[in-house]
């Protein structure tokens, strides 16, 4: 319980900067999804068996996802919100094997939400001209520019805040639980916990991140 | 003021924030389920597309109980300066 109500540990420091175990294992996460990729790229075959056959499940989805969403035309997004499927689904589950997950990290998914704000924002200066980019925050009348600049932050806060509350406070139903009952209890609450709610966060993470960009490219 | 009246005040408030907050997307996400299951009744054959967009739906109406978590959690950390 008092684990998770402190927050993250710090490991070890790197000149002065802490690194913290959900950034550690973050790391491990990306170390993994990268060995994976390279050890399943290496080994491509005409008739997919084993490993691959899982990788194509998993990149079909992804791509039928992105195109279903943002269209056909715009597969370039593809491999930005595939890593970020892959990231934060990953992250999400291993709540299940004991292990802070990075996602209960406010720095780790306000990372990934500020990621996806400094996307938008290129994509709607690209879609209107810069001009065009500084007249859309004085919509419709000049006197609102400093209420739509607001609601333009809270997009990337929402963002980032959903991920990490529903992750976090998943944890700390689940570490409750373990303090009354250690045994057998937990399991459906795992199930729900960490796997269920971890894969919808993601899917919705993905989600709006495609239809915050498809809206600001119209 | 006695710093022990603050934590305890900090403490109560964590958990004030946390049960308003979620009565709203309760609610919300409520209502959005209850209008889904209508439009699958009428229209079944676009039941991944109503799911997709519920889903979506339900995680904007939960961002106000997040906020409340959220700010009940950071109530939490000051109290523990206090007790």
């Amino acid at each position: 319980m008092d684990r998770f109500m402190e927050g993250p540990e710090t490991l070890f420091r790197v000149g002065g900067i802490p690194i913290t175990d959900t950034v550690f294992i973050g790391w491990i996460v990306m170390a993994f999804l990268l060995g994976a990729g390279f050890v399943v790229a290496r080994l491509l075959k005409d008739r997919p068996k084993g490993m691959q056959a899982y990788a194509e499940i998993i990149v079909n989805g992804c791509k039928s996802l992105v195109s279903d969403t943002m269209g056909s035309d715009k597969l370039g997004f593809f491999p930005f919100i595939g890593a970020l499927v892959l990231f934060i689904f990953i992250s999400n589950i291993l709540g299940v094997a004991g292990v802070r997950p990075p996602t209960s990290d406010v720095n780790i998914t306000m990372g990934m939400a500020i990621l996806t704000f400094l996307m938008v924002q290129y994509y709607r200066a690209k879609a209107k001209g810069i001009l065009g980019y500084i007249k859309s925050f004085g919509d419709p009348i000049v006197f609102l520019f400093p209420l739509n600049i607001i609601s333009e932050l809270a997009a990337p806060v929402s963002l980032g805040m959903r991920l990490f509350g529903n992750i976090l406070g998943g944890s700390i139903i689940v570490a409750l639980i373990y303090e009354v009952i250690p045994v057998a209890v937990p399991i459906p609450f795992h199930m729900y916990f960490d796997i269920f709610v971890g894969a919808i966060q993601t899917y919705i993470f993905a989600m709006l991140t495609m239809v915050f960009v498809k809206m600001a490219m119209e | 003021m006695d710093p022990m009246l603050i934590g305890i005040v900090a403490v109560g408030a964590s958990g004030f924030a946390v049960g308003l907050a979620a009565i709203g997307p309760g609610i919300g996400q409520g209502f959005a389920a209850g209008k889904a299951v209508e439009a699958l009744a009428r229209q079944p054959e676009l039941r991944s597309e109503i799911i997709s967009t519920m889903l979506l739906g339900q995680a904007v109406a939960e961002t106000t109980g997040i906020y409340g978590l959220v700010m009940s959690l950071v109530l939490l950390g000051i109290a523990q300066n206090f007790l």
